[in-house]
């Protein structure tokens, strides 16, 4: 079962654009948003018929304030700066910074601290033009993004295998730490949108070199190609050394933007971008059923 | 009520964002360079958004200090002394700590680093350790002081080196420093320990369906911290009623109006920085560095109201 997850490293490269546009190309595929921090896919996608589950993951402390006696112990012990005192002998603790570690709990000698299973948010399965379609929402400010991620590839695995799909395509979060890592131990591929700017190329450079580290198989979508071709030309140059294919390279457009405001995905839109992005999906089957080994051995 | 203070402490923003790439460091790096002509005060550029921090690409700073940056995890001192009790397994909620036949195991990367497997062990097994978060630096362009993160590749956690950097910060801004701080895409522990770090925050938000519904996460998230707030609305488009229109209803003072322009977009593509972009632009930067640096009065007198 191939698993593709779209990656950049950076934020605004257009991910979430180009996943629509895969996910109305794709023919039998399991969608998934594993952008769960900041989920964008379902504005594109519309799911209907969503069946709804709560995420609850970890543990949040709160203070007995019957039990406390004021004794501190619980603040001088929390790393999270997540203990303060209330007045001069009530502690309390702030669930936005409550790490969920059980350290104030096991060590407080009254026995005042509640440990309560903690829900993070809500994950869902639902129907969508393209197909089933797996997403979440994190409750802003909270942890485990990472385990929802994982929590949400098992969802989509489970469902390829129950409906005889043969893809599952994933939308993915940002940055290069927790919920990437997340998203991509045991993928197929990774296709990484990218755009010829300075933090595009460096975002890049950290999210591929995430993605070596994981041994997952890369190839680089390059956006907005356009806007500063020497910097396209560095980035290619880049990719070729390394053995990173480069599926596709779209202009830099304002119809990004128009087909997002009209909810359609580019391929529905129509138009170059549409184009373009037909060829870079048809590569991007390709690779994935086929990976290549990415390292340059010399 | 006024209080009349010795050194007037400087204003501590984050410049924050729901979604990722709607210009958080175009806005940071754009304010860093005009900040002290335009205010007269010094500034501190600090970039917390380690995971990828790309402050510095604008900036080019002389770094004049580099530290790793670590955190405390458990590691095993001699398995032997091990008395088999289990209570760092039990107390572990990231299953960093296990005791396998008779032995204590650690799985270092796993470890939030709370400390509580080495306050509870009884034979002193168990020692502290260190695992490498990433790296600190700090240095200073021609118009600011610089300060920023950089995750170690392969690291998951980001908050333990935002605080590491924070706490930094608190060591090296002079007291009437002003401090910028270019934070974390979207509303998780990342971005949210680094508003918390701050004490006013500026929401650079995209007139764009994706951009409108990250802009109202970002409100659900941050309001409840209790900050001054206000927003400035990069790439300007048909979408831009909108979003003033929520920005009225949360009753957040809109700053600063960036157009849709392929000038600045091509100008951020060569790692220039916004006002150099014209000096319509240069105009926009100044006026935006005076109204923040009015921030916290004006969400008063806006609370208020």
């Amino acid at each position: 079962m191939p698993e593709i997850v779209v990656l950049s490293g950076k934020g605004g490269a257009g991910k979430t654009s180009v996943t629509a546009a895969f996910a109305a190309l794709s023919r039998n595929a399991v969608l998934c948003d594993l952008d769960v921090d900041a989920p964008d896919l379902h504005i594109l996608l519309a799911p209907r018929g969503s069946r709804r589950e709560p995420f609850v993951a970890g543990h949040l402390a709160a203070i007995d304030p019957a039990r406390c006696d004021g004794c501190g112990e619980c603040a001088a012990r929390c790393r999270y700066g997540a203990v303060s005192a209330a007045d001069r002998d009530r502690f309390v603790i702030n669930p936005a910074h409550c790490e969920g570690c059980k350290v104030c709990v096991v060590l407080c000698p009254r026995q005042a601290i509640l440990f309560t299973p903690r829900t993070c948010g809500v994950s869902a399965v639902s129907d969508t033009r393209y197909g089933p379609f797996v997403h979440a929402r994190l409750d802003p400010g909270a942890e485990n993004s990472g385990r929802l991620v994982a929590l949400l590839r098992q969802k989509a695995k489970a469902l390829a295998k129950e409906q005889g799909r043969d893809l599952i395509l994933a939308d993915g979060a940002p940055g290069i730490a927790c919920p990437v890592v997340s998203s991509i131990t045991g993928a197929t591929l990774a296709v990484l949108v990218t755009e010829p700017t300075p933090s595009g190329s460096h975002d890049l450079g950290r999210v591929a070199t995430l993605c070596d580290h994981f041994k997952l198989p890369t190839a680089v979508l390059l956006n907005k190609a356009d806007l500063n071709p020497d910097e396209a030309a560095r980035i290619e140059d880049a990719c070729r050394d390394a053995g990173r294919p480069i599926v596709g390279r779209l202009p830099y457009s304002p119809d990004v933007t128009a087909a997002m405001a009209a909810r359609q995905t580019l391929t529905e839109y129509g138009g170059p971008l549409a184009d373009a992005l037909a060829e870079a999906w048809a590569n991007v089957l390709n690779l994935a059923a086929a990976p290549k080994p990415q390292r340059n051995p010399f | 009520m006024a209080m009349t203070r010795a050194v007037k402490k400087g204003l501590r923003l984050a410049i924050a964002s729901g979604k990722g790439g709607t210009g958080k460091t175009t806005v940071t790096a754009a304010l860093a360079s005009i900040w002290s002509q335009a205010l007269c005060r010094p500034v501190v550029a600090v970039d917390c958004d380690v995971e990828e921090p790309n402050l510095h690409l604008f900036l080019r700073p002389v770094i004049r200090r580099a530290e790793t940056a670590k955190l405390e995890v458990p590691m095993v001192a001699e398995a032997a002394l091990c008395a088999d009790c289990a209570a760092c397994r039990e107390l572990c909620q990231f299953g960093a700590v296990t005791v396998m036949a008779g032995k204590p195991l650690v799985f270092p990367e796993m470890c939030h680093g709370c400390g509580g497997c080495l306050a509870v062990c009884p034979t002193g097994v168990l020692v502290a350790g260190s695992r490498e978060l990433g790296r600190i630096e700090e240095g200073a362009t021609e118009t600011a002081s610089y300060l920023a993160g950089r995750l170690r590749i392969g690291e998951a956690q980001s908050p333990p080196l935002i605080r590491a950097v924070l706490a930094r910060l608190n060591k090296v801004a002079e007291p009437g420093a002003d401090v910028l701080i270019d934070a974390p895409p979207g509303v998780s522990c990342p971005a949210v320990t680094t508003v918390s770090g701050a004490d006013a925050v500026l929401l650079v938000a995209e007139p764009t369906p994706f951009g409108i519904h990250d802009f109202e996460l970002a409100v659900e998230a941050f309001t409840p911290l209790h900050k001054p707030m206000a927003v400035v609305i990069n790439r300007s488009g048909p979408g831009t009623p909108e979003l003033l229109a929520l920005c009225r209803g949360h009753n957040l003072p809109v700053l600063a109006e960036i157009a849709s322009d392929r000038t600045v977009a091509e100008t951020y593509a060569r790692g220039g920085l916004l006002h150099e972009a014209g000096a319509h632009y240069r105009a926009v930067c100044f006026a935006l560095a005076r109204s923040l640096a009015e921030l916290p009065q004006t969400a008063r007198e806006a609370a208020h109201a």
